[in-house]
């Protein structure tokens, strides 16, 4: 339907996120947009968004500085720590945790919460969605590797 | 290693070390103090200095034709950049016509400039493609793969038809050959070799040369 500010939130995020690792100096005078369709949320849409970003970004060539992936945990009532939450675990939890990771030594590019955690909470997920970084740069690195194996 | 090393397209430098920015195949080149550069494939052309590139024509501004090159703006064709073209005698240039030429200033700062002639005055091949004909668009890659000296594709098909072919570098290919039919079968193949590996277009082509 129409953006609210839900959605243009989100454009927010991803944008700040991307114009961190794009190199925008060797385009100057020029607009780079980015269209993403949702065509189904399992839950976890942000981190799913930022993906598919990165991943779009890489196949058209765009001269980028680091590669980025999202990643969701969310925060159980009972303090455990579940990475990439289906919609039903999203409502069930107490907080929802986003993070953009950098692939240049696993900087955090941005972090979004909803919910309330402490401090250790966050630094504790924050560890884990770096651990989980890993699956995802090496999900890239199959899909580019099979794209170039063709020609 | 001693010696300059050359750095190409998708390798910049940063600091002390090198940044890589695109994804793909890493290239080594050994002759002459040795080139590096990262083989990426993309649809999106980025005018480059020397480049020979199929424009088309969009205006006519005075003196200069504007043309479309699929980059982020449209170059620039003075009526000068002609073999024989003097004040008196200007070349036959309508909108709508495809030129094929090179790129004489091309960087981030600057609207792209072309020309027709080549640094001795020459045309060598450039200048106003003809009438009738069918251009489409391809990756960059697939026309790299094209231009390669002794390029298995090209062979295979003048074996099939005979055609006329033009490849630009910002991924236009201009294709005539004797029927319609004949240079929609051609485009079909060029398009779809991006995808087939060397034994399914072989195939491909004797399912057509035997029909």
């Amino acid at each position: 339907g129409c953006a609210g500010v839900l959605e243009r939130s989100r454009e927010q995020l991803l944008r700040q996120t991307c114009e961190a690792v794009l190199l925008g100096v060797l385009h100057p005078r020029t607009a780079i947009s980015l269209v993403l369709q949702v065509l189904s949320d399992a839950g976890s849409l942000l981190s799913c968004c930022l993906n598919a970003a990165c991943m779009a970004l890489l196949d058209a060539g765009l001269p980028l500085t680091a590669l980025f992936c999202g990643v969701t945990c969310a925060l159980q009532p009972d303090g455990s720590i579940l990475l990439d939450p289906t919609a039903r675990q999203e409502q069930e939890a107490r907080a929802i945790l986003t993070f953009a990771i950098a692939s240049s030594e696993k900087k955090v590019l941005m972090a979004t919460t909803k919910g309330s955690c402490s401090v250790e909470e966050m630094q504790q997920c924050l560890a884990a969605a770096q651990r989980a970084a890993d699956t995802i740069f090496q999900f890239y690195r199959d899909s580019v590797c099979r794209r170039y194996s063709k020609s | 290693p001693q010696g300059r090393l050359l750095c190409g397209p998708g390798l910049r430098r940063s600091g002390a070390g090198l940044l890589v920015t695109k994804c793909g195949l890493l290239r080594h080149r050994p002759g002459g103090g040795g080139a590096y550069w990262v083989d990426s494939q993309q649809k999106r052309y980025v005018p480059v200095k020397g480049d020979h590139v199929i424009g088309i024509v969009t205006a006519k501004a005075g003196d200069v034709f504007r043309l479309d090159v699929g980059g982020s703006e449209p170059a620039s064709l003075s009526y000068l950049a002609f073999e024989g073209a003097t004040k008196r005698n200007r070349p036959n240039v309508q909108v709508g016509d495809l030129i094929y030429g090179q790129f004489v200033v091309a960087n981030k700062d600057m609207e792209p400039e072309m020309v027709c002639i080549d640094s001795s005055g020459k045309s060598s091949g450039m200048g106003i493609i003809g009438q009738d004909g069918f251009l489409f668009k391809v990756s960059l890659g697939l026309i790299r793969k094209l231009l390669a000296p002794k390029c298995e594709i090209i062979q295979e098909l003048s074996q099939l038809y005979p055609f006329e072919l033009v490849l630009g570098m910002n991924g236009r290919i201009w294709v005539k050959a004797k029927t319609i039919q004949q240079t929609l079968i051609i485009v079909n193949i060029l398009e779809a070799c991006e995808y087939m590996t060397a034994e399914q277009r072989r195939q491909a082509l004797a399912k057509l040369s035997g029909t």
